[in-house]
């Protein structure tokens, strides 16, 4: 049945693209805390060890990776602001669409505010 | 007896191009269907039709026009074929929409026109599936009214303000385009889906039934309201205009008003 039904993609609106956006940023952040929780339980087993990972986290690469994860925890953060309104605001779901421009706009100032500084320091050298 | 009856307008002769007589553009479309032929293929594959269509045709008429004149194995539903039935929803450029209520002129000529049959229900053959999931679903929320005083001598009265607050739910025509856009149900066969709920909704909100709370007891349910994402899809699918999205919120706050 999965073989004679597959097709082409469905091609919802903005409904379904920030909900697809909102699982895929999810996820992300799952994974994130994942291996956040492990690195930080380190600091118990040995701080020696614990300032060696952070060591190697000092690298230009996890910089962008550390701006594209608040990227998604800025997205995902305020799509749920969204997705709450939409459920329980009489007019949430009227004005979703307006309302995930309103996330989009917060989410491009805080990110272009976030990385001039966060990478300034990274890339700016001291 | 010699009165003279004047001419009957219907008899009346209009040069050509006067009166909206004039002739109805044509053109050419590219119709792309995902056959499904479980005698011959054990694949779906895309066949396109080369067609020349008129101005006033919808998708309906294209697949028509393939069944009778260039191959009479296509498969599709269709019954009243007015927007009315509920019978032809099927995945028309990507979107769900009745095929009946989609006017060729309004799609995009330039690339062909493709039509899938709507997702997440097994598919049978070519346009068509099995529709049984979705009306299992239908049936358990149980869409009637259940009235447990006594029956009145005359009609059950209700204020147009209270008719107002089911008003846009009483116009599914369970055609299933709403439940098959939905991403959950696609991946979750279990969810009730849009159109149960909005047949709920109907029930649900109406002052002279009594069943509210057996309903909303229902829909309350791991596979109930609380699955929907809201993704929009259904709102934007539905072919009767109902704001599906919006009468799943009113669904989930009925449910956490009642509970409170």
């Amino acid at each position: 049945m999965s073989k004679a039904s597959s097709g082409t993609l469905y091609r919802g609106r903005e409904g379904m693209w920030s909900w697809v956006g909102h699982r895929i940023t999810g996820v992300v952040i799952f994974l994130f805390l994942l291996v956040h929780v492990l690195d930080t339980s380190l600091v118990r087993v040995s701080p020696g060890a614990y300032d060696a990972v952070m060591a190697t986290y000092k690298n230009p690469l996890m910089a962008l990776g550390e701006t594209a994860l608040v990227a998604a925890i800025v997205f995902h953060a305020f799509n749920g602001l969204r997705l709450i309104l939409v459920d329980f605001w009489k007019q949430g779901t009227k004005y979703h669409r307006q309302m995930l421009w309103g996330v989009l706009a917060l989410w491009v100032v805080t990110m272009v505010a976030f990385s001039i500084r966060h990478l300034s320091i990274a890339f700016g050298g001291h | 007896m010699s009165t003279e009856l004047p001419e009957p307008a219907s008899k009346i002769e209009l040069k050509p191009g006067v009166g909206g007589g004039g002739e109805i553009p044509q053109f050419n479309i590219t119709l792309r269907v995902r056959r499904y032929l479980p005698e011959t293929t054990a694949d779906a594959y895309w066949e396109d039709f080369e067609l020349t269509m008129y101005g006033t045709d919808r998708v309906l008429d294209a697949l028509h026009k393939v069944k009778w004149d260039h191959d009479g194995s296509l498969s599709f539903r269709r019954s009243c074929a007015h927007g009315v039935c509920g019978s032809d929803a099927m995945r028309i450029n990507g979107r769900n929409r009745l095929a009946c209520k989609t006017l060729l002129k309004d799609l995009d000529h330039s690339k062909p026109i493709t039509v899938e049959a709507i997702k997440g229900l097994p598919l049978e053959k070519d346009l068509i599936v099995d529709m049984e999931p979705f009306f299992q679903s239908y049936r358990e929320i149980m869409p009637f009214l259940i009235n447990k005083g006594h029956e009145p001598s005359a009609e059950r009265y209700q204020s147009a303000e209270d008719h107002a607050k089911f008003e846009d739910t009483t116009k599914c025509i369970l055609c299933a385009a709403c439940t098959s856009s939905c991403p959950v149900f696609w991946t979750d066969g279990q969810y009730f889906g849009p159109a149960a709920i909005v047949n709920a909704h109907r029930f649900i909100f109406d002052s002279r039934d009594d069943a509210g709370d057996m309903r909303l007891e229902v829909l309350n349910d791991k596979e109930g309201v609380w699955r929907c994402r809201t993704t929009f899809n259904c709102t934007e699918a539905c072919p009767r205009g109902i704001q599906v999205t919006q009468a799943i919120a009113e669904v989930k706050q009925a449910i956490l008003a009642r509970s409170i």
